[in-house]
């Protein structure tokens, strides 16, 4: 029974992590295009924002 | 839409305050369209970020106004090929904030949802067993504490919304779903303080999560259904060239001109705002706004509206204000009149919801009274009830209209048609009587050649050699008759254009000619204006007569609707005899020429009373308040702005058979829908007499309920599949 100490909260753990990861993606602009993104990961120069 | 307009803004010199600008790009489709178009708005001097979205169809630019302004960017857009419009800051925001709003409480049911259903599982599998009572006890308060702030957090959207109907004096959808949310949660709180074993933590929060997936759905519709309608309207705005007073040509976007700018509007360019003529004399083809197809000649000091063609010679115009204008004034009025009479239209889930709640509620108080006659103790007899009302909270009723439409409208969007209003999907599988009108709807409001057999290859091919030289409309018909009909097309040289008048060339053996009567030296005996005269040396001119081209299926598709049994009548501005050629041609004999804008209204109002339920077809400024007016509404992506958004769609593309495929797939929408609500009737049918008699155990509520919804989302998304045409 006492593995029941760890092994909730580190289940609780792994899922919060999930949504925060998700609730960040969601605020910094990671689903504002889907169709674009898609292309940019098969682009070879550097963002725009990364040569100035 | 912008991504990152924050961080990208630091890299500006101090000082400077950039602005931002969000243009519509069209046609920009592809990951390689998306780098130029952004690389061509860095290109520009004192362009510091450029971000385009593909999904939104949008370019986001800050930049320093010192050094660089939006006609800039959409000059350089121009030169790579991509027709770009700024958006009206009013109008940028396409409802991302509330879709986000959704998503964040989706994301966090979801979550909820997983570790509840997590403990509740080892709870069903294992009391009574092998497990502990006290570790069965510690997952429930578990279950509590993740359950209740979610609730709270995550119900926001239904609370507020059923709240706002209670205090209306009405019932939606949301009061059921709010009363079952908040009393799942309140009951199984309570038995957890008793260490009971009727806990619903899981259910309440699946539904949620199912729920909220529901709404994000038909939120991102209206979303998508908004951004796209305005992008249509920013881009059909267009350029201006805007004459200063020191006689210097500058380029602007059509939606900031003044009162008072003088503008240049060359041969075959679109009148961008309503103005009064002060130079020049020419002919306009008025037949996006009248509907009728013969082009008007104009003088000094005339009127012009937005959106005609001025057709031969440039001309000067002066801005004057759009509420100035009688003709928009009156429209605008109609319009107005129109809109109130659709707004009683109710949605389909919300009639099902007047319906729904009341059923609900009241097998719930029967469920309480009864087992209190039958000499149950009170909490036994609540408990049941609660869990009567759970059960039937309608987790796929709420769901099912949303996931059909949102499948509906991707379905159209592949086949070039634009959904502006989700409940259009709805009103257009009701309709009994299609009603188009002529000019630009079946026809494409293009100038064709007609009589072609009279005119011989030897006339039409030197003819469209000259034509070749030249932007007019009919010279362009003329050139693209002679490809039909002999290949390709040799320009002629040493040309020269006079406008308003017509060409002439003076390099061959003889002097030919091509334009108007007079400049032909013909006599134009029964002359109605839409032709072009050929001469060659002495010889007898030739006439090319034009008129406005069919669409190529409209025949084809007024047939298929009406052996599909659905009433069909032609309204039109224009004059009679041309009305009734089109109207043979379709095939459509119920036909009304020469109406105003007022009369379309009177007509369908006519129909109305009659009980006809009817789906209007029409592009022109003189249509717009018939779209308002009619059951549902439909307009090509060539329509005057202001009938585009008065319709419910917007198709794209020659052909109208459109038409068809958006009634088609608002039935089968609505048939779905109804098979949706069908399977939640059946998901009650078995469920509540359960729940009744009080055999529903918290595993049989989570069960049933999940599946409910994902079978309801499944038929749906039937209505998606298929490829683009």
């Amino acid at each position: 029974m006492t593995s029941l100490a760890w092994l909730i909260p580190a289940a609780l753990a792994l899922a919060g992590a999930g949504l925060v990861a998700f609730l960040w993606a969601l605020r910094s602009g990671q689903f504002e295009d889907l169709e674009g993104a898609a292309y940019r990961a098969l682009e070879d120069e550097p963002p725009d924002d990364e040569i100035t | 839409m912008t991504a990152h307009p924050t961080e990208l803004a630091t890299q500006q010199a101090p000082g400077a305050a950039p602005e931002t600008l969000v243009l519509a790009v069209d046609e920009m489709h592809c990951g390689a369209c998306l780098r130029s178009v952004e690389r061509a708005a860095l290109r520009v001097p004192g362009v510091e970020s450029a971000r385009a979205s593909l999904a939104a169809k949008r370019l986001s630019v800050t930049f320093d106004p010192k050094q660089a302004g939006e006609v800039d960017v959409i000059a350089a857009l121009d030169r790579i090929g991509f027709t770009a419009a700024p958006i009206e800051a009013v109008q940028q925001d396409r409802g991302d904030a509330r879709q986000k709003y959704l998503l964040r409480r989706v994301a966090v049911a979801g979550f909820a949802a997983m570790n509840i259903m997590l403990l509740s599982i080892s709870v069903w599998s294992g009391e009574g067993g092998s497990m502990d009572p006290a570790v069965a006890a510690l997952f429930r308060w578990l279950s509590a504490l993740i359950a209740l702030p979610t609730v709270v957090y995550a119900g926001q959207p239904f609370f507020a919304s059923g709240f706002a109907a209670l205090k209306g004096g009405r019932l939606n959808m949301d009061v059921p779903i709010s009363l079952a949310i908040i009393l799942a949660t309140g009951m199984s709180l309570y038995q957890t303080m008793l260490n009971h074993q009727h806990v619903y933590f899981d259910a309440a929060v699946t539904l949620l999560f199912f729920l909220l997936v529901g709404r994000y759905l038909d939120e991102a519709l209206r979303v998508r259904a908004r951004g796209e309608a305005q992008n249509l309207l920013s881009l059909q705005g267009g350029i201006a060239t805007v004459l200063g007073a020191d006689g210097v040509q500058r380029k602007v976007a059509a939606h900031a001109l003044h009162p008072g700018d003088r503008l240049l509007v060359a041969t075959g360019e679109r009148v961008a705002a309503d103005g009064a003529v002060r130079e020049g004399r020419g002919q306009i083809d008025q037949s996006l706004i009248t509907g009728e197809t013969l082009p008007v000649g104009v003088k000094p000091g005339d009127q012009v509206y937005a959106g005609t063609l001025n057709l031969t010679q440039s001309l000067k115009i002066e801005v004057t204000a759009a509420d100035s204008a009688t003709l928009l004034a009156e429209i605008s009025r109609l319009m107005l009149a129109a809109e109130q009479g659709k707004a009683h239209y109710r949605r389909l889930a919300d009639r099902a919801a007047q319906i729904y709640a009341p059923a609900v509620h009241g097998l719930g108080l029967a469920t309480f009274l009864g087992w209190l006659a039958f000499g149950a103790p009170w909490q036994t007899a609540l408990t049941y009830a609660i869990s009567v009302l759970i059960i039937t909270c309608p987790c796929a009723l709420a769901l099912a209209v949303p996931a059909v439409q949102i499948a509906a409208a991707s379905r159209l969007f592949k086949r070039g048609v634009m959904v502006k209003a989700p409940d259009g999907l709805e009103r257009i599988a009701e309709i009994d009587m299609v009603v188009f009108d002529k000019t630009g709807t079946l026809t494409l409001g293009k100038p064709q050649l007609i009589d072609e057999t009279d005119i011989s290859d030897a006339d039409l091919a030197p003819a469209a050699a000259l034509a070749a030289a030249s932007h007019h409309p009919y010279a362009k018909a003329l050139v693209v008759a002679a490809q039909a009909r002999l290949g390709a097309v040799q320009p002629a040289s040493g040309i020269e254009e006079t406008p308003g008048e017509g060409l002439v060339c003076r390099e061959g053996k003889s002097e030919e000619r091509l334009g108007s009567a007079a400049w032909c030296g013909a006599e134009a005996e029964n002359s109605e204006g839409a032709e072009v005269w050929y001469r060659r040396g002495q010889e007898r001119p030739v006439r090319f007569r034009f008129a406005d081209a069919m669409r190529p299926d409209a025949a084809e598709t007024v047939a298929a609707l009406r052996r599909q049994g659905y009433a069909i009548a032609l309204l039109s501005g224009d004059r009679a005899g041309i009305v009734e050629e089109t109207a043979q041609a379709t095939g459509i004999d119920n036909w009304h020429a020469g109406l105003k804008p007022a009369g379309k209204i009177a007509w369908l109002e006519a129909r109305a009373k009659e009980g006809r339920k009817v789906l209007m077809a029409g592009d022109g400024l003189n249509d717009a308040p018939a779209l308002a007016a009619a059951h549902a509404s439909i307009s090509p992506a060539t329509a005057a702005d202001i009938s585009q958004r008065a319709a419910d769609f917007v198709f794209q593309g020659a052909k109208l058979s459109p038409v068809i495929e958006a009634i088609k797939t608002g039935r089968r929408a609505r048939s779905m829908a109804f098979q949706n609500f069908g399977v939640a009737a059946v998901y009650n049918a078995i469920c509540v007499p359960l729940a009744m008699l009080g055999f529903v155990t918290p595993l049989i509520a989570a069960i049933v309920m999940s599946t409910s919804s994902i079978l309801v989302t499944l038929n749906a998304s039937r209505l998606a599949g298929g490829g683009r045409s």
